[in-house]
């Protein structure tokens, strides 16, 4: 078992048995399904809206190359400036260089996918820089050294006492666990943050090719503050982030925002084209836009799992699956967690090392059916299983073929084996829930189902004579 | 190579082998806005049923939202606000109806037009700002950095105060956007922003605050 796998096992084991833990994250996604069900509803067509949108995905990632130069000609055109980076590690010092070469030591950062993809916040301590993340829920797992737990809600697994209890050590300030004074404390200290910060980092929800803009989705506008106030603004986008037209932001604004938290819109939709304009008072001096491979372009290789670019991170696979409310976010120990980190993960970070993954899937395939861009997402889970088992099939279930197909095709060791099994049954209570059960791995959490008395076989013979 | 001709060459090479489309589409033709407008959320056909879908959707994103018969009412709202909430400070930009609606304030007023220290901006408690419409559909108001005072007006101070002439009520998304496009194409200001209600987080198990970085209250004075 490869360490990311024995990890993984290891959290799952412990948080399904956090009964406390899988409460809360039910009942955040149950109240999530219930608001995203009723926004949907005010939708004329939804299905023929998530077509729109798979085909509008389609045809932008399948001319990614035009719609990337056209998109940094436009921003160019206004004087920002677009860099190219084929790795994290050229991204974070492309990022760094910036900031270095301005003498920036402070840097406010509205919340950023990409930018947990490639460890900038590590990379900017490094450099001796302060960072603050300003989007309250990543605020709140920054001050616990913690990862975000999930794509959209990075807070969602922690309680208020919790935060409460954060913000007492951190920061030396929370007056009580009330949502809105405990949102007031992180208000009054990021204020004073934007206000100081040289520079402030943004990611991007969609990088709009034919003008030139950059769209970036929120509600709480700490992106807003960070593209307002400091001198220098960096946006980090990856490269599938491409729409190819302004219109069809009409259609994926309301889109995200419906499946991503349950809202009609988003409370701020802002657009980004360059630094401050001539007659503009305000604005950074600067703007950079780092657009971002880092295997990307490996998975548009793979013709397959191309659509697996078209997401655009709503989340809404994650809300949905089994396997993710049980085991939680941080048990994947990815950037991307649930069904779409099940797939991106193994392709960004090798399949040797992440195949568990794909495993950790029931195939119901409510991923692929939540999935506003129409992803084929339980379908590439079988192609990694598969991809994994011919590259390297472990010798135990080369063995288990090797005696299966035997028996398989035999009416006689066929009759015997399930015969035995039932027999095998009767006896099992002896070694049940002791490691000489050859069935624990299964009995440990569950019960086994009980072999039907009569087989099938059995019965056919016995109701036709 | 540069990083730019190495990516750009790794989509060529990727994109010689076609991928099938989605959801089992033969075709995959960009939509038009006439198609979004088929699979959104309706809106009625006249200017009261636009009305009253900005009114209602207002009213449930918690934003105040406030028709005005004429521009003389203007004042008299703007000093009656002023009174209940005790300003002292307000920033705003210039323009024909933020002219008006800080004319006859009496306290100082600190206008973002010529340049501003964030400080002061940030001790303003309310921005006056004009707008480039108002969107029925969503409830939301479209500025942008040419149209409102900048980036920081419409976000910094705790109470946003937005002043829209009738006209300025779109009906939907889809005419939000090509408004946009016909009104600066190709010459976009740098920051254009759908601003849909207060600033709002539901961070702290998913209950909903208003106010969290941006603004507290939102109201949107229809002329």
């Amino acid at each position: 078992m490869t360490t990311a796998a024995a990890k993984f096992k290891k959290d799952v084991r412990r948080v399904t048995a956090d009964l406390r833990h899988r409460r809360i994250i039910n009942t955040a996604l149950d109240g999530y399904a219930v608001k995203r069900d009723q926004k949907k509803s005010l939708f004329q067509d939804w299905a023929e809206a998530r077509r729109l949108a798979a085909a509008t995905k389609y045809e932008a990632i399948n001319s990614l190359d035009r719609c990337l130069e056209q998109f940094a000609r436009g921003l160019e055109s206004r004087g920002a400036k677009v860099h190219w980076a084929s790795t994290g590690q050229q991204a974070c010092e492309i990022i760094v260089g910036i900031l270095k070469e301005r003498n920036a030591r402070s840097v406010v950062k509205s919340k950023a996918m990409t930018a947990e993809e490639i460890h900038l916040n590590e990379a900017l301590a490094r450099a001796g820089l302060d960072v603050v993340e300003t989007d309250l829920g990543e605020f709140i797992v920054q001050l616990r050294d913690e990862p975000p737990y999930h794509i959209v809600f990075p807070a969602m697994h922690l309680t208020r006492g919790e935060i409460q209890e954060t913000f007492r050590k951190r920061l030396g300030d929370a007056p009580s666990d009330n949502p809105e004074e405990l949102t007031m404390v992180a208000r009054r200290v990021l204020r004073q943050k934007y206000i100081q910060a040289d520079a402030g980092i943004t990611g991007a929800n969609f990088a709009v090719a034919d003008v030139g803009l950059i769209s970036l989705t929120e509600n709480e506008g700490n992106a807003r503050l960070t593209g307002a106030l400091p001198r220098t603004m960096i946006t980090l986008v990856g490269i599938e982030k491409v729409v190819p037209r302004l219109e069809d932001l009409a259609l994926f604004l309301p889109m995200l925002a419906t499946v991503g938290a349950g809202q009609l819109i988003s409370g701020y939709n802002t657009l980004y084209g360059g630094p401050r304009q001539p007659g503009e008072p305000d604005g950074p001096e600067e703007y950079h836009v780092v657009l971002l491979d880092n295997n990307r372009t490996r998975l548009m290789a793979d013709a397959e799992k191309r659509d697996t670019l078209h997401c655009i991170r709503c989340g809404s696979c994650l809300n949905v699956c089994p396997i993710f409310r049980n085991i939680g976010g941080h048990s994947y120990g990815t950037t991307y967690c649930g069904p779409i980190g099940a797939v991106l993960t193994p392709v960004l970070r090798g399949l040797e090392e992440w195949k568990h993954l794909p495993y950790a899937s029931s195939l119901c395939g409510a991923c692929t059916e939540a999935c506003p861009v129409g992803i084929d997402l339980h379908h590439h889970l079988l192609e990694h299983r598969r991809a994994a088992a011919s590259a390297k099939p472990s010798w135990w279930q080369k063995l288990a073929f090797k005696l299966f197909a035997p028996v398989a095709a035999s009416k006689l060791l066929w009759a015997l084996v399930t015969k035995s099994g039932r027999l095998g049954q009767k006896l099992h209570p002896i070694v049940l829930g002791t490691r000489l059960d050859p069935a624990y791995v299964w009995t440990r959490t569950r019960d086994l189902p009980p072999i039907a008395k009569t087989s099938f076989k059995e019965w056919w013979r016995r109701t036709r004579s | 190579m540069t990083e730019r001709e190495n990516i750009l060459s790794r989509i060529r090479d990727a994109l010689r082998v076609p991928a099938r489309r989605p959801l089992g589409m033969t075709e995959t033709p960009l939509p038009k806005p006439e198609d979004h407008r088929r699979v959104l959320p309706k809106v009625g056909p006249s200017e009261s049923d636009r009305l009253s879908l900005f009114a209602s959707n207002a009213e449930e994103l918690r934003a105040r939202f406030v028709v005005l018969p004429a521009i003389e009412a203007l004042e008299s709202e703007m000093r009656s606000m002023r009174d209940a909430e005790g300003w002292t400070r307000v920033a705003s930009h210039r323009g024909e109806l933020t002219d008006i609606a800080c004319a006859k304030l009496g306290i100082p007023v600190l206008l973002t037009d010529g340049g501003y220290d964030k400080n002061d901006l940030e001790a303003c408690q309310v921005g006056v700002t004009e707008c480039d419409a108002l969107i029925a559909q969503t409830g939301s108001v479209l500025v942008s950095s040419r149209s409102s005072g900048g980036r920081a007006l419409t976000v910094l101070p705790p109470h946003h105060i937005v002043l829209a002439r009738r006209s300025q009520l779109v009906a939907d998304l889809p005419e939000a956007m090509a408004l946009v496009r016909q009104k600066h194409h190709p010459n976009y200001p740098s920051m254009i922003s759908i601003i849909t209600g207060p600033s709002r987080t539901g961070d702290i198990e998913r209950i909903l605050v208003l106010g969290a970085h941006g603004p507290k209250k939102l109201t949107i004075l229809l002329i």
